[in-house]
């Protein structure tokens, strides 16, 4: 299949030997679950248990809230403690509403929804379910699948893109599972694209997981939709609208989905999610990590409860080898430093990362000599240098103008940067900061026509008093008059 | 050299006139942006900027006696719009930036006195006489005059706490080497 | 420790650093370098010398003055570069002095007015180089005929001392470079074929010519050059607008009147066309950072290169040229910028994908 050139990008030190070859081992259950009600992009859940109830494992814990929200369930089966807030796996280790589930140590299933025959039931019923079992984009996006599942009815979607890039150095989640689980991996590929009514199917991987591409390869030779592209290896490369390009050579205009050039891209774990929701009505509740870096004892790929602590995975691993200098949720790239090791595994932890300083190498800032290596390297055509410049200005519209928004964070202009700017720093905060004065502009008119329509209140109050007193002076007066 | 002379002063002279009469035709009346800038206060009179109400200090900003930062409940954003405004620099100094705040009443010494509801000119506190007072945060601007008319200093101003939705990462502390 | 709470991603970076970027455009001059000191001898040994010990010695001084980190500065490797090409620019027997007030112009007036590393606009070897030029123009056009290290005729060691401090018989010793002969020779009415008699444009390839102390030997200038582009320390925006303008505008004018105007190919290999384009118009501070706005940025210096050579004063233009593009630069990096994905070129969203 010819594929289409895409711009910058770059080739980081990949790092994926540690765990490539390690099969995927099942976490044992930890002595306690901590389910934040937040695990997806959108409304948090709602809770449905109470503190002291009893559950089983696959049960309902906390409900979707709109359209946009996924559903929690029970990881195993045992007793809710409690739902207070806890530290979230996230840079700023604010605490959210999170569910303390303690596992009985049965295991024992709740009554799990029937299998639905996904070429039979009606394509509605296949999103129905997948909403219905918390399945989100689990290659960190953690976008409730449901709702890309149903862009069929809104779009004319005529590809399905299933992203098996895994471009992010030292993840091997996706591989592993495209090795160890290849027919429910392309079953739920299958399903997906039946939802979505499209004939075409296209499942890319980059060429530096060679097993995956074979395994993958093999088992879909039976279905013609489906093709398996190799990928160069390239970051990047599993950037969603860059992956598109790369494969249909559409572009996807500024502000728009790739649904809108008729795309759907969704994650190799996703589709194994998707294939356990409808062939077996079982809900998300554990996911595979790679628990990976240097300073870890023994690099794994782990089947891990949702809810499990990191530090048990750790733990698992044979502890610390060192002392890192992060503890990331995700890929060295894109991923989130966490506040600590005390955070849960939740839906879109694709691996946790114990780096040391030798592989994060991180450098005391020089002043930027204007290289352009950042300008060569941004896959988005942006300009990378300027925009730092002026954010470190606080000029943030005009770095907008420029294309701040159109960053996707990928991180390659940071990576190749040889005065160590902290770029991408830059813009997360220049977007932060611009959303933040979004919402102080949206309060300042609140507060104003709050305060215009009390002035308002306040003067026609005024006015009608001085009417009735006016009123009741004049009728006193005529009073006065007719009785004299 | 009389030639140059008598060019010369015919020239000042015609320009001189254009001048004269772009100066009557052009005329502006008042000074229309003293109105548009108080547009962009939060206009809830509520004087922290040290003037009577937002049209004193409109008309301050206008002729450069006060800092487009003056206004305390309008933080960041509005200093900026005033500063586009009216093409000034905005410095914020050192403060990063300022904290959001909200009045929070203090239930346990609130006695119902209805003061600060009526003082509050966005509505944002509810309450009746002799009932506990208590503030729709959402709509609090900060803009502390209840916190000033109580008679028991149960309001307080609080900085509002950042969440999951609302953190984002601070600008990098420049280490740039030197 | 690094505390995780303030610093974001990505958290993996490549092993590179300014002091790398610019170790590997001085293994790039060195053959250039090493050949050209053969050939010139001892005094151009002490020009090298000399003019980086002034290099450094300025910018040992800005640095204090600006309360710096001294050696984490003076060990980024930019002021050396910056001192090397500024030597390379010189004619090789040029006095001590030359050598001396060139690094310091370079250094304190091209680099540390601006604000030091990165803040400069123009070219510090340029600006120190054009200074010289402007202001004393006789021992700036003072060139040598090669004569190799140990050969016959070159001057041993304390011979090239008393040159390089005491100075050398112009009349007796000097010999034009080509530019600087053809030139002459075209102003005084000789016709061209007559004026470049004898000029052997494989020698001017090797290097072994009169001209400047690094300029001459365009092959190893090349060779330098297209290890730089293979190692990513610069792109070939650069050059090939550079060269390619030049040579198209000589090779236009060439067939426009073959009597008055050498052919493309002489432009590229005489004066300091290739150093320019590798090494010196490709320096990263004072060029543009977009691909295509090197390609104006290139370009231009090209055009102007071949306007000075040939109809002003000067028989060679590059360092007025990049000078010259040097100041267009903020405006190129304004104009010219690469088209952002899911935009068209004006900065819109692409228009929506028609319905198949």
């Amino acid at each position: 299949m010819k594929l289409f050139r895409i711009r910058g990008g770059i080739h980081p030190e990949y790092r994926k030997e540690m765990t490539a070859g390690k099969a995927i081992e099942p976490l044992p259950m930890p002595a306690l679950l901590h389910l934040p009600l937040q695990q997806h992009i959108g409304a948090p859940a709602v809770p449905v248990v109470a503190a002291g109830d009893r559950v089983r494992k696959g049960q309902l814990l906390a409900r979707a809230r709109g359209e946009i929200s996924a559903p929690v369930h029970a990881s195993t089966s045992g007793r809710v403690v409690d739902i207070l807030p806890f530290a979230a796996p996230h840079p700023s280790g604010l605490p959210q509403p999170t569910i303390l589930l303690e596992p009985d140590g049965l295991d024992e299933w709740t009554d799990l929804p029937p299998p639905l025959d996904p070429f039979a039931a009606p394509r509605e019923e296949i999103a129905r379910r997948v909403a219905e079992c918390g399945v989100v984009g689990m290659g960190g996006g953690t976008f409730p699948s449901a709702v890309k599942l149903d862009l069929g009815r809104k779009f004319p979607i005529d590809v399905l893109v299933i992203n098996g890039a895994e471009c992010e150095p030292y993840l091997t989640c996706d591989d592993r599972l495209m090795r160890e689980r290849t027919a429910e991996v392309v079953d739920g590929v299958r399903i997906m694209a039946r939802a979505l009514g499209v004939e075409r199917i296209v499942i890319a991987i980059e060429k530096n997981k060679p097993e995956a591409l074979a395994a993958m390869t093999a088992e879909s030779a039976a279905f013609a939709e489906i093709a398996v592209v190799p990928l160069p290896t390239r970051y990047p490369m599993g950037s969603e609208r860059h992956l598109v390009t790369a494969l249909t050579g559409r572009e996807t205009p500024a502000r728009k989905l790739t649904a809108d050039i008729g795309v759907v891209v969704h994650n190799i774990a996703t589709a194994r999610a998707v294939h356990h929701a409808v062939r077996l009505g079982r809900p998300l509740i554990s996911r595979v990590v790679t628990v990976s870096g240097r300073a870890v004892r023994e690099q794994k790929n782990l089947d891990v409860p949702l809810g499990t602590l990191v530090s048990q995975l750790i733990e698992f691993c044979g502890g610390l080898a060192e002392p890192p200098v992060h503890y990331l949720s995700g890929g060295p790239m894109m991923g989130q430093a966490m506040p600590g090791r005390e955070v849960p595994v939740v839906k879109g932890t694709s691996g946790i990362l114990a780096l040391t300083a030798a592989e994060a190498h991180e450098r005391d800032t020089m002043p930027c000599i204007r290289c352009g290596g950042c300008v060569t390297a941004c896959p988005c055509g942006l300009v990378p240098v300027e925009m730092a410049q002026m954010i470190r200005h606080e000029k943030l519209d005009a770095a907008a103008r420029i294309g701040l928004l159109d960053c996707l964070n990928c991180g390659s202009c940071a990576y190749v940067c040889p005065a160590h700017i902290p770029l991408v720093q830059y813009f997360n905060y220049g977007k932060g900061r611009l959303a933040a004065l979004q919402r102080d502009r949206r309060k300042q008119e609140m507060t104003k026509r709050l305060a215009e329509q009390r002035a308002e209140r306040v003067e026609r109050l005024d006015r009608e008093r001085k009417a009735k007193l006016a009123a009741a002076k004049k009728a006193a007066a005529e009073k006065q008059e007719g009785g004299a | 050299m009389l030639i140059a002379i008598g060019s010369l002063t015919l020239l000042g002279a015609l320009l001189g006139a254009v001048l004269g009469v772009a100066a009557r035709y052009l005329h502006v009346e008042g000074n229309p942006i003293e109105a548009e800038v108080e547009a962009l206060l939060p206009g809830s009179q509520c004087g922290q900027c040290g003037f009577a109400g937002c049209k004193p200090a409109a008309a301050a900003l206008v002729k450069g006696e006060a800092p487009p930062t003056l206004c305390p409940p309008g933080g960041r954003a509005v200093a900026m719009a005033i500063a586009e405004k009216l093409g000034v620099s905005v410095s914020f100094g050192d403060q990063e930036e300022l904290e959001p705040e909200v009045a929070f009443v203090n239930e346990d010494l609130c006695i119902g006195c209805t003061r600060c509801l009526k003082e509050c000119s966005t509505d944002a506190i509810v309450g009746a006489a002799k009932q506990i007072h208590t503030v729709i945060a959402e709509v609090c601007h900060a803009c502390g005059k209840c916190a000033k008319v109580c008679p028991t200093d149960c309001i307080e101003m609080r900085a509002v706490p950042a969440t999951l939705a609302t953190w984002h990462w601070k600008k990098p502390r420049v280490k740039v080497a030197s | 420790m690094i505390s995780t709470h303030d610093i974001s991603g990505p958290y993996a970076h490549q092993k590179t650093s300014i002091r790398r970027t610019m170790a590997l455009v001085m293994v790039a001059l060195l053959p250039a370098t090493l050949f050209n000191l053969w050939v010139f001898g001892w005094p151009a040994i002490n020009l090298l010398v000399l003019t980086l010990a002034a290099s450094l010695a300025t910018e040992a001084g800005c640095l204090a003055l600006a309360g710096k980190r001294l050696p984490l500065f003076l060990g980024d490797g930019s002021v050396v570069l910056t001192g090397w090409l500024l030597a390379m620019s010189l004619p090789p027997w040029a006095p001590w002095w030359i050598a001396v007030l060139g690094g310091v112009v370079s250094v304190a007036l091209g680099k540390h007015v601006f604000g030091g590393l990165g803040q400069n606009v123009f070219n510090p070897a340029m600006v120190g180089r054009v200074a010289l030029l402007i202001s004393f123009p006789l021992p700036m056009t003072m060139y040598v005929a090669p004569r190799p290290l140990f050969g016959a005729g070159s001057p041993g060691f304390v011979e090239g001392l008393s040159i390089t401090f005491g100075g050398w018989d112009y009349d007796a010793l000097s010999a034009a470079s080509t530019l600087g002969h053809v030139k002459t020779e075209l102003a005084r009415g000789v016709a061209l074929d007559q004026a470049m008699g004898g000029t052997d444009l494989m020698a001017l390839a090797m290097g072994t010519v009169p001209g400047s102390m690094g300029e001459t030997s365009a092959v190893l200038l090349l060779l330098g050059g297209l290890f730089l582009i293979a190692r990513r320390v610069i792109s070939w925006h650069i050059p090939v607008s550079m060269l390619g303008a030049l040579f198209a505008l000589a090779t236009l004018m060439h067939w426009v009147d073959p009597a008055r105007f050498p052919g493309g190919l002489y432009h590229l290999v005489t004066g300091a066309a290739v150093l320019g384009a590798f090494f010196i118009a490709t320096d990263l501070v004072t060029s543009p950072v977009t691909p295509p706005g090197q390609l104006v940025y290139g370009a231009g210096i090209g055009i102007l290169t071949y306007v000075i050579r040939t109809w002003a004063g000067f028989p060679e233009g590059i360092a007025f040229a990049v000078l010259l593009m040097n100041a267009m630069t903020p405006l190129i990096d304004r104009w010219v910028r690469p088209r952002v994905y899911g935009r068209t070129l004006r900065g819109e969203p692409l228009p929506p994908r028609r319905k198949a």
